[in-house]
């Protein structure tokens, strides 16, 4: 299941995830960083989004700082309502990801909205929609966020 | 955020252009210059509203295969306590106060991530450790599968409130 990398794809799924330089050439300043060329890196990160090694590539936004919110819910989905409940859920564009776990509320996904009433409503749909209670649960405080994988 | 903010954002959800000058790309696309595109991303950056530029991985394809959600009851008096205890493990990645329900009883939760069985159930115990006696109650939630990870997505009608 997990992907062998070659060198240049490890050492560039490690750099970037600490973040590009905004800068108007960063692709040649994260080469000459780690002793590639531009194209190399620039088609290394083409590679690794066609192979599903990375799932996005680009600027990651703290929306609470703009006003917006985000929550993490859930629903408890019956085993074979699962692929009509997730076609509802998958086809909000507020929801950024949504994931089943081993748990009686099996389907967590979170939504992104730009107020609290927005938030609201999203949940509101996605309950008349699948006919099922969103259990909310909205962050009260943060202690960490520091995701970072090594590959 | 004004509205060449917000445009700059909805542009740039799908990522950021692979080529030379992706800022130059973005400001073409928006009808501006790539100086004007670079200091207002270096602006959300300093106000905090761009985190960062970077790469996410499907934590899955390096071998990450088992990424847990521990959630745990833990006694008001106590949660900040535990929680900066658990903030100071390596392997958690994300820590939240999230609110209790009569069918929902855990407080906190903290994200680990692990490649095999062994060592999340390690990282399970010593988490349980640190909490003790303050934990009434506590699960691990697996992710079994991945029904969807495109990242954040505004509609082009909404626009955010500061």
């Amino acid at each position: 299941m997990a992907t062998v990398l070659t060198d240049i794809e490890r050492l560039l799924v490690n750099r970037l995830q600490d973040g590009l330089p905004i800068t108007a050439t960063p692709y040649a300043d994260i080469a000459h960083e780690l002793g590639l060329t531009e194209t190399e890196v620039i088609s290394t990160i083409e590679t690794l989004l066609a192979n599903g090694v990375l799932t996005r590539f680009g600027p990651m936004w703290q929306i609470e700082k703009a006003g917006g919110t985000f929550t993490l819910a859930a629903l408890a989905v019956p085993e074979d309502d699962i692929e009509r409940v997730a076609g509802i859920v998958n086809a909000m564009p507020e929801v950024a990801h949504n994931y089943l776990r081993n748990h009686h509320y099996n389907m967590w996904f979170v939504v992104a909205t730009t107020s609290d009433a927005g938030c609201q409503q999203v949940l509101r749909t996605i309950e008349d929609q699948t006919g099922l209670a969103v259990l909310n649960l909205p962050k009260q405080q943060e202690f960490r966020v520091h995701l970072r994988f090594d590959a | 955020m004004d509205a060449l903010d917000q445009a700059l954002m909805q542009i740039s959800a799908a990522g950021l252009p692979l080529v030379s000058r992706p800022f130059a790309a973005l400001a073409e696309q928006l009808g501006t210059d790539e100086a004007t595109i670079i200091h207002r991303m270096q602006r959300l950056a300093e106000q905090g509203v761009l985190r960062r530029i970077a790469a996410v991985p499907n934590h899955y394809r390096l071998g990450y295969l088992f990424n847990g959600m521990t959630v745990w009851d833990i006694r008001d008096e106590a949660l900040t306590d535990v929680a900066a205890a658990f903030c100071q493990l390596p392997f958690v990645s994300h820590c939240y106060q999230r609110p209790r329900y009569p069918d929902w009883p855990y407080n906190l939760f903290a994200m680990i991530h692990a490649k095999d069985e062994a060592t999340a159930k390690d990282m399970e115990a010593r988490m349980q450790q640190l909490a003790s006696e303050h934990c009434r109650k506590h699960t691990v939630l697996y992710s079994t599968r991945i029904l969807k990870k495109t990242g954040l997505r505004i509609p082009g009608d909404q626009t955010f409130a500061r």
